[in-house]
């Protein structure tokens, strides 16, 4: 795979975000700007926990019946004169696109915000087969000029300060002149349009992501807040469509009502500023619009999750709720998570999609305060399949050693308590004693991890049990 | 107290390893509460709910550890813990442990007989009235397992508002995670001290010079933490204000008892 996989160093990545400055502001500025609009713009909707529960009835039936959604929405395309293509895997998905690129002889190709793009790491592979990839979406532009993976599903770029971004900007747009104000975010965006527009016009071949796609009516649709995704997918010979299996929702109706929990969940918006339809190629009468439209439908390990404990994750619609909710998202960053998924979503689907050997710290490195689950609109319950990852661990023996020595020592007295209150009563009077009279301890061997970062409180020096017993003692004589 | 509740509720307190290991008072502040409202309180033998076994994939010990703690409490008219998080993993997955038809009705019948500390008090109880005074200003910090998985909110607050004295500051993003997270903490502890130090920042920022939550894990983190950060801000836990114990020795502080 042509991105670089970091997963497995999550550790280091997390401890490299902690010490990153401007990441630490810009995180600061995410909780600030996500979490007050969502809740402000749920709490104005007095349906929208009923429209919770549509949401994720309405997949859970898509699901049950996937391969029915997805036959029915390609016959839909091919009526409407567009094209299906299945690709089981990313290189599969890569192929396909790449082939419709030469077909067309494509020098340049534009292309909307897709998570899709960056799982099957497309922009690589159309450059190594000369076909320069432009990103159009603002947060996807900057960190392309960046070489950077995304850090966030909805919001790409949030990782980086306002002040970063004029830096990139003077360094690549060297066509611009060097004492032009760029204080402004709008001024910025102006730079960028006014680049992006000469692409839009020059490319031969548009390529999006897709919120949904409508079984009923062959359509994928796309939200944006840019309108980038319409100029993307209007103006060049051909539109690919990537899209996930998941995406498939029966009718135009069920996109709707998973349009109403899409935009509140994500930016706090009643609706995206740009949601676009599209239904096949151009047509005769038709004023605009791409020669041929192509769907490159990607299972790359989605349909082994299907009546598995982590069916209920592709029910996911990429709000991002839950990462601008996490407390280790907001603290560590998306890069931290090593490849395109991060947060708590990325927790969980990240694992299928690259292994659970790479990706064995994700759904680990959790509190599972569980907050992910009650502001996700779908109502997928994230912890619970963090949880489920690491049973697997558990029972393929791929728990750090050291971890899984504690893990059975402390099981081995908890589950014998005849042995486990006196050594209990011996280890809370051996800590008192390391503590000499003092409140607490600022070191103990073979703690590290606690009091790397805090004081543990010196013990009573003796059980509450052994105390009750005590107790109950010297209540019973007082009352002979 | 409602129409089923027995004129004497006999309760079985679990008072989770930690208070058990690290602050006995906190179980002692329980039963006071417990006995205070009319119940008789007994303690059966007990180690662990499990949690850290369930929370790090090992079903076979946290299914072994729950059928202990069923076993042990089944004579009693309900189970009350002091914890948000201990109660949260008893009442909402043990049910989930069990394949057995027998067992599955085993835990069913010990989830609805069991509740958190203030749930109990002021749910089944319905507690009006608390024997205690404290002159002072305290902060409440909603521990998550009992906020999200048991709905405990204002039930600590209602209590706290009885004690004669006492105010309650709230602080900013109150139901933000502290860090603690169990094993979390010392897995990922750079991550979880950085979660910390937000809580400790607006913890420090209500000028309450003490701040009050329904679990010791929490409780233990977040006085570490601010110890450490060289803080001036007590912690104890809600049972011990609500029992009139708010002027002994706080987490962390020299205990010469």
């Amino acid at each position: 795979m042509a991105v670089r996989i970091t997963s497995p160093a999550f550790k280091a990545n997390a401890r490299q975000a902690l010490a990153d400055a401007p990441l630490q502001t810009s995180m600061r500025n995410l909780e600030a700007n996500f979490i007050g609009r969502r809740r402000a713009a749920t709490e104005r909707l007095p349906e929208f926990e009923a429209l919770r529960d549509a949401a994720r009835d309405i997949k859970d039936h898509t699901l049950a019946h996937l391969d029915l959604y997805l036959t029915a929405f390609e016959d839909k395309v091919v009526q409407a004169g567009g094209h299906v293509h299945w690709a089981a895997t990313a290189e599969d998905a890569r192929t396909i696109v790449l082939d419709i690129c030469k077909r067309l002889g494509a020098r340049t190709a534009t292309k909307g915000k897709s998570m899709i793009s960056e799982e099957i790491a497309l922009n690589e592979h159309l450059e190594q087969n000369g076909v320069t990839p432009v990103e159009t979406d603002l947060g996807e532009y900057i960190i392309q000029l960046r070489g950077e993976m995304p850090s966030h599903i909805i919001a790409p770029a949030v990782h980086l300060t306002r002040e970063q971004v004029e830096a990139d900007f003077r360094r690549v747009h060297t066509h611009l002149p060097k004492e032009r104000n760029l204080d402004e975010a709008a001024t910025m965006l102006a730079e960028a349009r006014g680049i992006l527009r000469e692409r839009f016009l020059a490319a031969d071949v548009g390529i999006t992501g897709a919120n949904f796609l409508i079984a009923e009516t062959g359509t994928s649709v796309i939200v944006t807040n840019e309108g980038n995704g319409d100029l993307t997918q209007t103006l060049p010979k051909a539109h690919i469509v990537l899209a996930s299996i998941e995406k498939v929702v029966p009718t135009l109706e069920d996109a709707t009502t998973l349009l109403r929990v899409l935009a509140r969940s994500a930016t706090g918006q009643e609706q995206a500023v740009y949601t676009t339809f599209s239904t096949g190629p151009r047509r005769a009468a038709d004023p605009d619009g791409p020669g041929e439209y192509h769907v490159v439908l990607l299972d790359n390990g989605r349909s082994r999750m299907l009546g598995t404990p982590f069916q209920p994750m592709l029910r996911c619609i990429r709000c991002g709720a839950c990462f601008n909710h996490c407390p280790v998202y907001q603290r560590v960053g998306g890069h931290a998570y090593g490849w395109v998924y991060g947060g708590p979503m990325g927790a969980v689907l990240t694992p299928t999609l690259i292994g659970i050997h790479q990706a064995g710290h994700l759904p680990n490195a959790s509190t599972f305060c569980g907050r992910c689950e009650e502001v996700c609109p779908m109502r997928i319950p994230l912890p619970k399949m963090m949880r489920h990852w690491r049973e697997r661990q558990f029972e393929k023996s791929q728990m750090p050693l050291a971890e899984r020595y504690a893990l059975d020592a402390w099981a081995y007295f908890a589950r014998r308590g005849w042995l486990y209150r006196p050594a209990s009563r011996l280890g809370v009077a051996l800590l008192r004693l390391l503590a000499f009279g003092r409140g607490r301890l600022r070191w103990l061997p073979f703690a590290g991890g606690w009091t790397s970062q805090r004081d543990l409180p010196a013990p009573a020096g003796t059980t509450f049990q052994a105390a009750w017993k005590q107790h109950v003692k010297a209540r019973r004589r007082a009352a002979r | 107290m409602n129409s089923q509740t027995p004129a004497q509720p006999r309760v079985g307190l679990f008072v989770t390893c930690l208070v058990d290991l690290m602050r006995p008072r906190v179980g002692f502040a329980a039963a006071k509460l417990l006995e205070d409202a009319g119940c008789s309180v007994e303690v059966p033998r007990q180690t662990c709910c499990g949690q850290p076994a369930f929370n790090a994939g090992d079903r076979a010990t946290a299914r072994d550890l729950a059928r202990q703690v069923i076993e042990a409490f089944e004579p009693y008219d309900y189970v009350v813990v002091p914890s948000g998080s201990c109660a949260g993993m008893m009442k909402t997955h043990y049910v989930e442990l069990f394949d057995d038809a027998e067992w599955q009705a085993r835990a069913g019948r010990f989830s609805a007989r069991t509740f958190e500390l203030t749930s109990f008090l002021v749910d089944v109880l319905k507690v009006e009235r608390i024997q205690a005074i404290y002159e002072g200003t305290v902060t409440y910090h909603d521990g998550c397992a009992g906020l999200r998985e048991l709905g405990i909110k204002d039930q600590p607050r209602k209590l706290l508002s009885h004690v004669v004295g006492l105010t309650l500051a709230e602080m900013a993003d109150t139901e933000a995670c502290c860090g603690f997270g169990g094993a979390f903490s010392v897995k990922y502890p750079e991550i979880s001290a950085a979660i910390a130090d937000r809580k400790t920042a607006n913890i420090a920022a209500t000028g309450a010079p003490m701040v009050v939550a329904g679990d010791l894990g929490c409780l233990m983190h977040i006085a570490g933490r601010m110890q450490r950060e060289g803080r001036q801000v007590q912690a104890r836990h809600v049972a011990e204000m609500l029992a009139g114990m708010g002027h002994e020795p706080a987490i962390g502080e020299p205990d010469r008892s």
